[in-house]
């Protein structure tokens, strides 16, 4: 039965640079980074490749201990030229330098009939050694799935609500013919439900509209509604005990193509987005690219992997993270301003409407935001303000205080299984007193994953 | 605005590590970010963006809305003076005599203040925090005219030091700072902070025939004590129409100087709940709370306080200074929005009921709002717990 939602809390951070449905020619990324770090818990890896060694596009290039069997692969063909290490031996990237044609590791391929056959085991399988496997993750905790789990539902949000969010139906690009067969997968790992939550507010693209045996819910409202935590809380809530999986539309049609043609392929449409891209819009690469061959920004300027949210400052020479699928270039805050707490604007976006803050005046601007702080780190104060951005019978301060103060039973009994960083970061540019919210809850559920 | 970073930064040296003043830290860094809003960096991981708001801007907000009452506050002390000594006096001449007792007062409160703050900041190496640029002036504006300065300083050291930084500093106290400075004075220096003179500043001249400085809430008390018509003195008052109801709205009346103008205080209620800084849930809640009561005990009636309307009690006292500007402190009231409704309320009620049935506690705002700034937290307590249970409940489903 499907459901309709309709938030009405929230905040739509409107931004310039938004992406026009457009693909410019870019010349390949020359190398390509996997990072442990993009997989939150997951960043003990055992190499199974060294400096050196040439991989084709789906070859394991390490594992994690505990959950041995899922690969984390090569998104391109080419030569490992570097296994980047931090502080104590951290593996912090695996560089693979591309081959101009990218070749692929050949996995099973099934006709549409064969896939009604499939075995769940075999499926399975197939995912675990292929790439595809991470594209599923575990609530709570917001972590690569364990294969051993059968979750009881899957959920899929259809549309991202973040700032300068690429569509996700035309990001999927020419792997949308594959979306189908994905869920088709999907159904076979679950006994529950597969949701599929798009957009009700918005027209709804095809692809989604067309998707068999699943069922679809309609979400309204302002950010985070795309957030499928949110949508989770909504339509079937994470208890104790309960493990769902989550999953992107890349996810599913990547997942699909892997079985429709035996192959892992890792080739991604990217949002170039934000006020310091001449032409937002989107390019064609692959998993791993690195940020200069996307852009060609240059400046004073922050380079971002993901959105401005949730995303990371990887600078001009990073790599995108595993599960982007946008980057964001914006201004370096690094000024002083003269009385800027005092002074009113109707340039600074802001959610609050204290003293001079006139940004609300004008809701359909598209704003310029650099990466400030405008202020320094205080104690929670105001209160309040959080609980109008989070559309959730969640009462986020005092979570935060209960995983500050470290109690267990508290942050269980206050909702942690429900939350990851993502919910709350909408809190955390709210937050006048500037605390670092997303930090504190990813401490938050380490703490209760490993208790 | 470059020759003030370039004095900042000659000066930084100092300030850092291995510098002679490296103490003072914080100091140098309280004082440059009021100058220049500071060029912090958002992390690398972690919202790459932040809202315009700061704790700064939030602070600043509720300062400009006890502005009026402030203005109207240094007004209305000259009014009060001239009308008691029986003068005709200009508007410029009332506001001039205002302002010999409020700005004295208004000084010790914020220098005391900043200056107890500083220390507790040196010494505990913290960041200067924006908390007391409200406090300062809520303490001035709580205050009789009258009050020696002494004892303003007095006051603001000991809520400083025992209401605040005691508990952690800002955002960590239990109680309201500013009414823990009144309820200080109160307990400790009664003489000058109740009764019927000291509401008028006279400031050394001889009152007319017939004088009284009392306020409309000593009426109560007395008119029970003497078995007579409370509200038939009330309206007899030696100045006609002092304590018509209109009057007591507009707040030309004696009191404390910044809590006689309900207009003010209900100018000062649309700017914070307009801007969203204070709870409407509180102001209203508190307002509701005390008419409710109010009503109740007319319909009990019995003895004259118990029969005063209850719309006078709305604008009688510093009922709503209080609703507006001391029980939306966020950081001692209620948390949970639920629970905002229910402090509020609970305030009201405790207000009327203190006024009326403790005669020897007149002003009952400043001991209700006290006494749940203690219960909010037990108020919260149920509300996350019904959070908690909404959520176990779901999981037998």
């Amino acid at each position: 039965m499907s459901k309709t939602i309709k938030l009405k809390k929230g905040f739509d951070i409107n931004l310039a640079g938004k992406p026009e449905k457009k693909i410019s020619e870019v010349s390949l990324s020359e190398t390509f980074a996997i990072k442990p770090t993009d997989f939150p818990g997951m960043e003990r890896p055992k190499m199974l490749v060294k400096e050196g060694d040439t991989v084709k596009a789906g070859s394991p290039l390490y594992f994690v201990r505990g959950i041995e069997d899922v690969k984390y692969c090569s998104p391109v063909s080419g030569e490992i030229a570097e296994i980047k290490r931090g502080e104590k031996r951290k593996i912090l990237e695996i560089k693979i330098l591309a081959d101009k044609e990218i070749a692929f590791e050949q996995f099973k391929s099934y006709s549409a009939s064969d896939i009604n056959g499939l075995s769940r085991e075999d499926a399975v399988e197939q995912m675990k050694s292929s790439g595809v496997w991470q594209n599923l993750i575990q609530r709570p905790f917001g972590i690569v799935a364990n294969p051993e789990d059968k979750p009881k539902a899957i959920f899929i949000s259809a549309f991202d609500t973040n700032p300068l969010a690429p569509e996700l139906a035309y990001q999927l690009g020419d792997k949308a013919e594959f979306f189908q067969t994905g869920l088709d997968i999907l159904k076979k790992l679950t006994d529950g439900t597969v949701h599929l939550n798009i957009d009700g507010q918005a027209e709804v693209a095809q692809v989604f509209a067309q998707a068999n045996g699943v069922e679809i819910n309609k979400v309204t409202g302002a950010h985070p509604a795309g957030n499928v935590g949110v949508q989770i809380h909504h339509i079937e809530p994470i208890n104790k005990g309960d493990i769902v999986w989550t999953v992107t539309p890349y996810g599913v049609a990547q997942i699909g193509q892997l079985f429709a043609q035996g192959k892992y392929d890792a080739s991604k449409l990217v949002a170039v987005t934000g006020s310091e891209v001449s032409t937002p819009g989107y390019v064609k690469t692959y998993i791993g690219a690195q940020i200069k061959s996307l852009t060609e920004a240059t400046g004073n300027l922050r380079f971002i992997s993901g959105n401005p949210l949730t995303g990371v400052n990887v600078g001009k020479d990073g790599y995108l993270g595993f599960y982007h699928n946008q980057i964001t270039v914006i201004p370096e805050g690094d000024y002083e301003e003269f009385l800027g707490w005092l002074k009113p604007s109707t340039s600074k976006l802001s959610f609050h409407k204290a003293l001079g803050l006139l940004s609300f005046l004008n809701k359909n601007k598209e704003f310029k935001i650099d990466t400030n702080t405008h202020g320094e780190e205080r104690p929670f104060v105001v209160t309040g303000a959080f609980e109008k951005v989070l559309p959730m019978d969640i009462l986020p301060t005092y979570l935060f205080k209960a995983i500050l103060a470290e109690d267990y039973d508290e942050m269980e009994a206050l909702g942690i299984f429900e939350v990851i960083e993502e919910d709350v970061a909408l809190c955390e540019f709210i937050d006048p007193s500037k605390n670092d919210l997303q930090e504190i809850l990813r401490d938050g559920i380490e703490l209760i994953k490993n208790s | 605005m470059k020759a003030l970073q370039k004095l900042f930064d000659s000066v930084k040296p100092n300030f850092e590590k291995g510098g002679k003043w490296e103490k003072f830290y914080t100091l140098y860094e309280g004082h440059r970010t009021i100058v220049f809003a500071p060029d912090i960096l958002t992390k690398n991981k972690g919202t790459q963006i932040k809202d315009a708001v700061d704790l700064k801007r939030v602070m600043i907000t509720v300062v400009i809305a006890m502005i009026p009452a402030l203005l109207f506050g240094i007004w209305n002390v000259g009014h009060q003076h001239f009308i008691s000594v029986g003068e005709e006096a200009t508007f410029l001449d009332k506001i001039i005599t205002g302002l010999i007792p409020v700005i004295p007062i208004l000084i010790v409160s914020y220098g005391v203040g900043l200056l107890t703050e500083f220390i507790f900041c040196v010494i505990r190496n913290h960041p200067i925090s924006e908390g007391f640029l409200v406090t300062g002036m809520l303490i001035a504006l709580v205050l009789p005219p009258t009050i020696p300065l002494w004892q303003v300083a007095l006051a603001t050291i000991f809520a400083v030091v025992i209401g605040k930084e005691a508990f952690g500093g800002t955002g960590m106290n239990v109680l309201n700072v500013a009414l823990t400075a009144r309820a200080f004075l109160y307990f400790a220096y009664p003489g000058q902070i109740s009764g019927d003179s000291v509401w008028v500043y006279l400031g050394g001249k001889e009152a007319v025939d017939g004088f009284s400085g009392a306020t409309v809430l000593s009426y109560g008390p007395t008119a029970i004590a003497n078995g007579t018509n409370m509200m038939a003195e009330v309206g007899a008052h030696w100045y006609d129409g002092m304590f018509t109801w209109m009057n007591m709205f507009i707040g030309a009346i004696p009191g404390s100087i910044g809590e006689t103008s309900v207009l003010m205080c209900l100018i000062g209620a649309a700017i914070l709940i307009g801007t969203g800084v204070g709870s409407w849930k509180i102001i209203f809640s508190v307002f509701g709370g005390a008419y409710a009561m109010g009503l109740l005990f007319n319909v009990i009636g019995g003895n004259p306080y118990l029969e005063f309307p209850a719309h006078y009690h709305l604008v009688a006292g510093g009922l709503a200074f209080g609703a507006v500007f001391m029980a939306t402190d966020p950081v001692s009231a209620a948390q949970t929005e639920v629970g905002k409704w229910i402090y509020g309320f609970l305030i009201g009620v405790l207000t009327v009921l203190i006024r009326v049935v403790n005669p020897a506690y007149p002003e009952g705002i400043m001991l209700a709002i006290l006494f749940m700034n203690v219960f909010a937290p037990l108020i919260d307590y149920y509300v996350v717990d019904a959070n908690k249970k909404r959520r176990l409940k779901r999981a037998t489903v």
